[in-house]
């Protein structure tokens, strides 16, 4: 072997590692914040976790169930506004309007991923929980005020995967269902959308992931209580916060107990990336 | 009850411009209020002079010196570490399991939430092995962060250089680096680039990372093992205990004419960048 090949085999080699370093270190995260996060969870128990109501971590007491209902919550609120603002912005973009209004229109929303979350939490402050409080009444730090901001926040998501979805979507489907005389809209919704279904709830369920992982926007409108809300007005705590609230000076015990609620939240993750995943992928083979 | 299609057609697509333009107009609303606000309070000493009195006065020079000097060191690391494992699965291998571990472990490590990156640097980089709260355990941090993306779009970049462009190297006794670094590589460069300048945004963004690895002390930095602030922290931390309203406005008009500045280059790049090769 001369000298040129070798080399050339050392250099692929080098990529191959290179390559590598996404998934450890996926592995590697993985590892640590459930090594981190087990053991206490192990010594109280699963169920004392997953279905305690009370949270004093410095009495051991490690509830973690109004924290898992008030993530649950604000993220199915979220998708009150995400999926028809988000649907409703891809379907207009890819079917409804022209190309010159679409090359204006996308890159504008597409700078709605770019505004910090701290940002989007400030105006929720700002303008959204003194709205909440003058008009429906309530602490208005609330569910409502976080479901509305992660809403918005998880918007470029949806919109962003949608759009790819129903551009993946052959022309001759809709050119068929136009030349049987059918209108753009019984084409979208009879044709394009049925079509580009799987990639659609992909993007909402990505959508939901990142409504569940917002920490800095929940923390600042959600309002933080531990309590299991009564109302969409009630303010409620999520996981996320739970950890960035208290990660400043927890310590022992208390700090393994922030680890667990790490752990629970990335469990939640990766069963929502992996089934969107899945449908993503599924969708891709049908075609 | 028949409704007639055609007028269907017309309510249903001005549902669709009304849903679409409110979207617009949240965007505009954020951006003109923040500064509208922050604007005003912006001038050459706000952003050439430390805080003062826990950020009550003075401006936010230290917070943009932690801003950059986090960025770069993420940037330092992920890139490399993008880019090659671009180069590796558009340029040396053909599809297969491998690449598909590969490709799912970037999508997975792109959906884990920043405050998971968070506890994750803290208890590694922080704790673990003792780099305390500093700018280098807020580098490494990000980057795992940015890798994903840097990943994603450099190897569209990749793909989007014409096939025939290799052959013609590979025909004239280029061995593959070489076509891969004298060809493909300066041609993919634009694309590359363009997703480097998106990850910069993420990275002056974040805050829940941040604010467990690199801390949030607010003296000047002087080497990568100092703690130190990001613009993002800094914005968080005044608004969130009310200490300055008017230094809070002004640092998040920084922040959002940073981000509208480089989702612009990037825009424009990217745009380049399709057009010479469609």
């Amino acid at each position: 072997m001369n000298r040129i090949e070798r080399n050339e085999k050392l250099i692929e080699l080098a990529l191959l590692v290179l390559a590598f370093s996404a998934v450890s270190i996926l592995v590697v995260i993985t590892l640590f914040i459930f090594k981190e996060g087990t053991p206490i969870m192990f010594k109280y128990g699963f169920k004392n976790f997953l279905l305690g109501t009370d949270w004093y971590p410095t009495e051991q007491s490690f509830g973690l169930l109004s924290m898992i209902i008030g993530s649950i919550m604000v993220t199915i609120g979220s998708l009150f506004i995400g999926i028809p603002f988000g649907l409703a912005c891809a379907i207009f973009l890819t079917e409804f309007s022209t190309k010159r209004i679409r090359q204006i229109i996308k890159p504008i929303i597409e700078l709605l991923a770019g505004i910090p979350s701290v940002v989007y939490g400030f105006m929720g402050v700002i303008i959204l929980v003194p709205f909440i409080r003058e008009r429906f009444g309530g602490p208005g730090f609330s569910v409502l005020a976080a479901s509305i901001i992660l809403g918005i926040m998880i918007l470029p998501t949806i919109i962003s995967i949608s759009i790819d979805s129903l551009q993946a979507v052959p022309r001759s489907y809709r050119e068929g269902s136009i030349a049987l005389g059918a209108t753009k809209w019984q084409t979208t919704k009879m044709v394009t959308l049925p079509a580009a279904k799987s990639g659609i709830i992909a993007s909402i369920i990505l959508g939901m992931g990142r409504a569940i992982g917002e920490t800095m926007a929940t923390i600042m409108i959600a309002g933080n209580a531990v309590m299991i809300p009564h109302s969409i007005l009630d303010p409620v705590r999520t996981l996320t916060s739970n950890i960035a609230l208290e990660m400043g000076y927890a310590s022992g015990e208390h700090r393994q107990a922030l680890f667990a609620t790490g752990v629970i939240l990335f469990i939640i993750i990766m069963i929502l990336n992996t089934i969107a995943n899945t449908t993503s992928a599924k969708g891709k083979a049908a075609k | 009850m028949y409704i007639n299609p055609k007028l269907e057609q017309k309510v249903v697509q001005s549902i669709l411009w009304l849903f679409t333009l409110i979207t617009i107009f949240i965007l505009f609303f954020i951006i003109f209020y923040i500064l509208r606000k922050g604007l005003p309070v912006l001038n050459y000493a706000f952003l050439t002079t430390n805080p003062l009195d826990m950020g009550k006065s003075g401006g936010i020079y230290s917070t943009i010196i932690g801003t950059i000097a986090l960025t770069i060191g993420a940037l330092l690391v992920a890139t490399p570490l993008g880019v090659g494992t671009a180069i590796y699965l558009n340029e040396y291998t053909r599809e297969s399991k491998m690449t598909k571990v590969i490709r799912f472990g970037s999508e997975c490590l792109a959906g884990i939430p920043s405050i998971i990156f968070g506890l994750f640097g803290f208890i590694l980089f922080v704790t673990k092995l003792k780099m305390g709260w500093s700018i280098l355990s807020g580098s490494l941090t990000m980057a795992f962060m940015l890798l994903p993306t840097i990943i994603r779009t450099s190897e569209e970049a990749l793909k989007s250089v014409p096939y025939n462009y290799r052959e013609v190297s590979y025909s004239l006794g280029g061995t593959r680096w070489q076509t891969v670094t004298k060809v493909v590589f300066p041609s993919a460069l634009p694309g590359i680039l363009t997703g480097i300048i998106l990850s910069i945004g993420r990275s002056v963004g974040e805050t829940a990372a941040t604010i467990f690895t690199a801390g949030s002390a607010l003296r000047m930095p002087t080497s990568i093992f100092s703690s130190s602030r990001t613009m993002a922290v800094h914005f968080y931390i005044l608004a969130r205990e009310g200490i300055s309203m008017p230094n809070a406005y002004g640092t998040a008009a920084v922040l959002i004419i940073t981000i509208l500045f480089i989702n612009i280059i990037s825009y424009r790049m990217m745009h380049q960048y399709i057009k010479k090769y469609s």
